[in-house]
């Protein structure tokens, strides 16, 4: 911690992101949870306008690197990030004030919805409108997958190994963590270090 | 009966599942919360599902709902901690040894190998959640249409699930 904040006084071209010694628990959870109540429609955008472009908290090299860590381990991407970024400012202290800030705004809204859900979920209009949201969200599923596999397959090898997790999850209902480990270290060994790389930088 | 115990484990379990985003835990989380638990039915699933990605914050939230519906206010806490708790240490293990991580090459190896998997994941959570949610052309229509219009242009998907929550009304109007 007290090392990465020397390196950012220390370096004069990074001079876009304050010293993270400045930056209180209070002022964390705060922005965090400023994000956690407006991030209608993905949160990803609204961290980098907040982090990167309102506070210079971060710097974009940083926020990039920091995503790829948040996307390549279990969790969602944008509790990863809080726990990322916050570990960078302040330490665990800073994880804390950063996850429960990004959660307590959406955690309470589904709390009031899922109340309000039980006792009318079971009215025409609203069923009739759950239906409408409940097809969206499946092309709003696949839209992410769309863009997902532009941005980070490379090669048709990758498509391959999707393809394959999606045969042993929905057809032969093998668990996920079985597909993940089979198809996961088959997939990881294709990539193993040392193999020519043909397409540059995936990331 | 206390559900607590059996509200920690499953969501302690479905949060290292969700390698890419949450709906890859999906198919995972519809056989425990609705089959084993029977905490809510399928319907209400994809349901609470589909709301909660309307809220701002992480798209999960809406596990809030199956803890309070299981255990009350408890119930809901507990849920929240068992699904972020896991994750959330790991992340910040990993954060720690980030730059000792940096120079070992495996670890873009990782990154590359596991890029199809989370996709796939996704993918599969995707159907699961489509066997239940698309039936007959309105909601057929709905799925392609979104999917088409956030190809194409950049809108706040919040407005379109907003949208289709009015074509739904229209299109299934109360007998």
């Amino acid at each position: 911690m007290s090392e990465s904040s020397t390196k950012l006084v220390l370096q004069p071209e990074t001079d876009r992101a304050v010293a993270s010694a400045e930056v209180s628990i209070g002022q964390i959870f705060l922005e965090f949870l400023i994000i956690g109540a407006s991030s209608f429609g993905g949160v990803v955008p609204y961290l980098r306008g907040s982090l990167v472009t309102k506070r210079h908290w971060i710097d974009d090299k940083e926020f990039v690197e920091m995503l790829s860590i948040s996307q390549s381990l279990p969790g969602l991407n944008a509790t990863n990030m809080a726990v990322v970024v916050g570990e960078k400012l302040r330490g665990w202290m800073g994880s804390v004030a950063a996850i429960v800030g990004i959660c307590l705004p959406g955690g309470l809204l589904m709390y009031a919805v899922g109340m309000f859900y039980r006792s009318h979920g079971d009215h025409d209009f609203v069923t009739a409108g759950l239906k409408g949201v409940a097809a969206a969200a499946v092309g709003l599923i696949l839209s992410t997958v769309v863009s997902l596999s532009k941005k980070s397959l490379s090669g048709k090898f990758d498509f391959v190994f999707m393809a394959l997790t999606v045969i042993a999850v929905n057809r032969l209902h093998q668990s996920v963590p079985r597909t993940l480990v089979g198809v996961g270290l088959l997939a990881i060994l294709f990539h193993r270090p040392g193999k020519k790389q043909k397409e540059s930088a995936t990331l | 009966m206390n559900q607590i115990p059996a509200l920690v484990r499953v969501f302690a379990y479905l949060s290292i599942l969700t390698v890419g985003g949450g709906m890859a835990a999906f198919p995972e989380m519809k056989v425990l919360t609705v089959e084993v638990h029977k905490w809510l039915t399928f319907p209400q699933l994809i349901h609470l599902y589909s709301v909660g990605q309307m809220a701002p914050g992480p798209n999960m939230m809406m596990i809030v709902c199956i803890g309070q519906w299981a255990a009350g206010m408890l119930g809901a806490v507990a849920v929240l901690l068992a699904f972020f708790g896991p994750t959330g240490v790991l992340a910040y293990i990993v954060a720690r040894l980030w730059k000792r991580l940096e120079t070992w090459p495996w670890r873009t190896s990782i990154q590359q190998g596991l890029a199809p998997v989370s996709i796939g994941l996704l993918l599969a959570g995707c159907f699961t959640m489509a066997k239940g949610a698309i039936f007959g052309v309105e909601t057929a229509a709905i799925a392609v249409g979104v999917l088409l219009i956030l190809m194409r242009y950049k809108v706040n998907p919040t407005l379109l699930v907003l949208g289709s929550a009015v074509i739904g009304m229209l299109a299934f109007p109360p007998k």
